[in-house]
């Protein structure tokens, strides 16, 4: 069971052989056994979840069910849920119980899912490694003494620990690629305005995207049917046709012209990421992939554009939280002032205090032009490297990470090295485009590595198509770490 | 020395639209506090603005009025700062490319007319209110105004009096209620005026220092707190001094006005291109199908009124100071053409005044256009004579809805044009007055009209005034 596609399940679901409530049940227990220590979850609510599988119940026996009734799935805890404690990772969400549904779950819970529980995160996306939750760490499941990677690291937890079927993440930067990649499981992140915005709480508008994380290419395609589609909601949401991301999976990858950036293959990637990235490249050619070499020479400014960008969008998004009108307020304040200034001082981390000063940097009077300005430019060539290698090739890949799991609190003190992780994910996410990781195999301290896959604009049915079929001919995502189901 | 005062004037314009601009609450004045605010209006986690169309539209509307150009693409920014009325940290407003830009209005002071340039005009939000007195030692917060939509006008630094200021915003006043994208209620805050001022010497090209005043919720505390910056400013210049660059607030009970911050607390407000909506594409049709929806303009409008009713440049000016006098007195004059002045001076006059003593609007005017028109149609065709007129008015006003010609028949107050009975009326006054009679032979001129007054009342009015006239220097030559 814990090892089941969401196909598996939605027939055992369909056939009655279990139910929705049996199936909730059983993952919730199977989180109380193992969450306290991988920390997984900020939030639980047995009641409110099993509810939810009663309703599934009854969709089914009615036969009104969609492919994913009856299916639990963790939300990442930046995501809106009516009468759930919403966080973000934060203290001064801490006593945040939203009042409203954001799109992405309002949709879920309309396709039948069962919200199984709100996952810990970086402190409002703002981290590559779980480590700057107000909730403490989270464990990668392969190594307990390893990061999950982040921003999404509690639902990439609870996808490999098996603790959930699938989980919904965010990416800015590779909040879902990364930690992804560092437990061993597959999540997309789609093009820029296909999901929904609405009701994710907000980092950086220009760049976050949510995206389904979960064991396979096919469960992701299942997720991303429901998940994708105009919202009105959302400003910068697209009007498109629906697309049906199951139907071209398993079709044959022959004569695919993958692309790979001479720039991701050099320096920088640690040798056993590389061996199992070549080997991963050389599954893909006995399918009858071919390869061109390409360039994306402004790559390497998409990290320093990104920590220009993000913080940027972050410190004016983040002004919202300002103790007035929800969420932490400090104890003592002598005026207004006083107010903001200990309530945020208190209530908002380290990094998160870091970005806001950075972004409040670079949006100054004076530096504007030097900062925000010059890498709207670089953004744009960055786009335009792009643009240029999809004329060569049909997707793009190369290394998630360039190394494995770090062990917690390696990189805490260096917030240069920890930005570092998100070197291949930062440009795909700069540029709008859809981007995915998927398990390739094991480095060095036997922790996960992931194949980076980049695609054009809207090109995710393909995406997940050349990933299936990876999937197909290899087992790396039906592992599961030790002591967690097999 | 002689000093000349520059005026530059931001009036914030409250769009009349059904929702605020970038949610789908009311806007509707007066409601209980945080009654009309919704997710988005106080800016809970994870909410999006989505742009009101029709807020859009109004913008157009005023730029198509002022012949200004409507940019494609506009760009809204956010304004970042911090105050418990702004939930979101900042408010989304516009820097570059305004939607708004360039145009101009005419201002009339006296005989003079004078083109005003505008700058632009830009969409914003409006901000909540903070609440002082009702809580002890804390402050109360009412976000139903948070994110009404709002233009912002801004003038270039053209006006160079009060006068000419107040000119300017009563025009600006007058067309936004005309081209229905305002209330102007300034007492609800609909329409509120910040001023520019600064001073500089007489002949001199370059700008003074400016300081900028708000708080100006009335036309006279505009008028009233220019007077009292310019004169300030003119004492420090004189005494040596410099002026500060800065922000006052004009404080109406003292009729001062006082420094708020100075350019040094001044914020940065680190405007930036708002993430969260797209570069606002404004096609050339949506532009064109507005354009044939406008009404006729008050510009227009008093032109022809000059050309087509042979007016004087101040009637047409109050005749076109609000759509709905303008409408009234369109379909008073259809019903009596040529009579341009006699229409005119009525509504301007009587209609005008016991409209004012009453208190109401035009547009609760219980005396129709059709009925003044019946009303004025018996004056030129000799029926009643003006004063008479009046009365009959009155007795229409108060029976509200009586025609003219009812009741002077219920009064009869038909003007007597008989020469045998004003004769009658004539003989009576001259028996009764012969002191006046001689004072008049003797050259005394003004006795003349002491007869005819006396005349007038005997007959009650209704004695055709020069038939009085001619008959009684008849008598008096015998």
């Amino acid at each position: 069971m814990l090892n089941a596609s969401l196909r598996q399940l939605s027939r055992l679901l369909s056939d009655k052989k279990i139910s929705s409530t049996e199936l909730t049940a059983g993952f919730l227990s199977r989180i109380k056994s193992l969450n306290p220590d991988l920390n997984a979850f900020i939030t639980l609510d047995e009641e409110k979840s099993l509810n939810q599988a009663k309703s599934a119940d009854a969709m089914i026996a009615a036969g009104r069910s969609t492919p994913l009734t009856g299916i639990p799935i963790a939300q990442k805890d930046i995501f809106c849920a009516k009468g759930w404690l919403t966080t973000c990772g934060s203290r001064m969400l801490s006593n945040f119980i939203s009042p409203y549904d954001a799109t992405v779950v309002e949709r879920f819970d309309q396709a039948g899912m069962v919200n199984l529980g709100k996952t810990n995160m970086d402190e409002f996306a703002m981290g590559s490694s779980n480590e700057t939750s107000y909730y403490g760490p989270v464990k990668n499941p392969w190594d307990r003494l390893a990061v999950p990677g982040g921003s999404s690291g509690g639902s990439a937890c609870a996808v490999a620990a098996r603790l959930a079927p699938a989980a919904t993440g965010s990416d800015t930067g590779g909040s879902i690629r990364q930690p992804a990649a560092l437990c061993g499981i597959s999540g997309i992140k789609p093009t820029y305005g296909l999901v929904s915005r609405y009701g994710m709480i907000a980092f950086a508008s220009s760049l976050d995207q949510g995206g389904p994380m979960a064991k396979s290419a096919e469960d992701l395609a299942l997720l991303l049917n429901a998940m994708v589609g105009f919202d009105e909601h959302d400003s910068t949401s697209l009007q498109r046709e629906k697309e049906d991301y199951t139907k071209n999976l398993t079709q044959p990858v022959e004569g695919l012209r993958i692309g790979l950036p001479k720039e991701f293959f050099a320096e920088g990637m640690s040798s056993d990421v590389s061996r199992a990235v070549e080997a991963a490249l050389a599954e893909y050619r006995k399918l009858g992939a071919t390869f061109v070499e390409i360039s994306l020479p402004n790559s390497k400014l998409a990290v320093p554009v990104y920590y220009v960008l993000a913080p940027a969008e972050a410190s004016s998004n983040l002004s919202r939280f300002d103790g007035v009108r929800y969420g932490y307020r400090a104890a003592q304040y002598s005026n207004l002032e006083d107010l903001y200034a200990r309530t945020r001082a208190e209530g908002f981390g380290e990094e998160v205090k870091r970005r806001i000063l950075i972004g409040t940097y670079v949006l100054s009077h004076g530096y504007y032009d030097a900062y925000y300005l010059q890498a709207q430019k670089l953004r744009r060539l960055i786009a335009e490297d792009f643009a240029k290698a999809f004329e060569q090739c049909d997707l793009i890949m190369g290394p998630t990470t360039p190394t494995v799991a770090f062990n917690i609190g390696e990189k805490c003190g260096d917030p240069i090295q920890m930005y570092l992780s998100d070197i291949y994910t930062s440009a795909a996410s700069l540029a709008g485009l859809p981007g995915m990781s998927i398990p390739v195999g094991f480095g060095d301290k036997n922790r996960p590595t992931g194949l980076h896959i980049i695609g054009n604009y809207f090109r995710e049915a393909q995406m997940l198509n050349v990933a299936h079929r990876y999937q197909l001919a290899t087992n790396w995502h039906e592992l599961a770490p030790p002591d967690s189901g097999n | 020395m002689q000093w000349e005062t520059v005026i530059g004037l931001e009036i914030h314009v409250q769009l009349s639209t059904r929702s605020k601009i970038f949610s789908g609450a009311s806007v509707a004045y007066g409601a209980a506090p945080n009654s009309q605010a919704c997710a988005v209006d106080i800016a809970l986690p994870g909410v999006l603005p989505v742009l009101n169309r029709e807020a859009v539209e109004y913008a157009i509307r005023f730029g198509l009025a002022i012949d200004a150009t409507i940019n494609s693409p506009s760009i809204f920014a956010r304004k970042n700062y911090f105050y418990p009325d702004l939930p979101k940290g900042y408010q989304i407003s516009q820097l570059e490319h305004p939607i708004v830009e360039g145009g101009c209005v005419t201002i009339r002071t006296g005989d003079q007319e004078k083109v005003i340039r505008l700058t632009r005009a830009h969409l914003e939000e409006d901000a909540g209110k903070s609440t002082h007195e009702e809580f002890h030692g804390m402050t109360g917060i009412d976000l139903n105004r948070a994110g009404t939509g709002l233009l912002e006008i801004v003038s270039e630094p053209e006006m160079r009096s009060s006068t000419e200021a107040v000119a300017y915003a009563r025009v600006l006043h007058s067309l936004v209620r005309w081209i229905g994208i305002c209330d102007g209620n300034m007492q609800e805050g609909s329409f509120r005026c910040d001023a520019n001022v600064s001073v500089r010497p007489a002949g001199s090209e370059t700008l003074g220092t400016r300081c900028e005043i708000k708080n100006l919720n009335s036309f006279r505390f505009l008028e009233r707190a220019i007077d009292y910056e310019v004169a300030r400013q003119i004492d420090i210049l004189e005494g040596g001094g410099s002026i500060t660059q800065e922000t006052r607030l004009y404080d109406a009970d003292r009729n001062e006005t006082r420094t708020m911050r100075s350019k040094e607390d001044a914020h940065d407000y680190r405007y930036f291109p708002d993430p969260d909506l797209l570069p606002v594409i404004i096609p050339h049709e949506w532009i064109e199908q507005i354009r044939e929806k406008l009404p006729e303009l008050p510009g227009h409008k008093n032109h022809r009124y000059i050309q087509d009713f042979s007016l004087s440049a101040y009637d047409a000016g109050i005749l076109t100071a609000t759509r709905e006098v303008a409408d009234y007195f369109e379909k008073t004059i259809g019903l009596l053409p040529g009579q341009g002045k006699l229409c005119a001076n009525w509504i301007m006059g009587e209609v005008s005044a016991r409209l004012n003593k009453e208190g109401l609007e035009i547009t609760q005017c219980p005396v129709t256009p059709e009925q003044l028109a019946g009303l004025l149609l018996r004056i030129t065709d000799g029926t009643i004579s003006g004063k008479i007129a009046k009365d009959v008015f009155d007795g229409m006003w108060q029976s509200n809805g009586e025609n003219a010609d009812a009741i002077i028949d219920a009064k009869n107050l038909r003007q007597v044009s008989d020469d045998s009975e004003i004769e009658k009326w004539v003989d009576e006054v001259l028996a009764a007055n012969p002191q006046q009679v001689a004072d008049y032979r003797a050259g005394k001129e003004k006795a003349f009209n002491s007869l005819v007054g006396q005349i007038m009342k005997t007959s009650r009015g209704k004695a055709n005034p020069a038939q009085v006239n001619s008959v009684l220097k008849k008598r008096l030559a015998e």
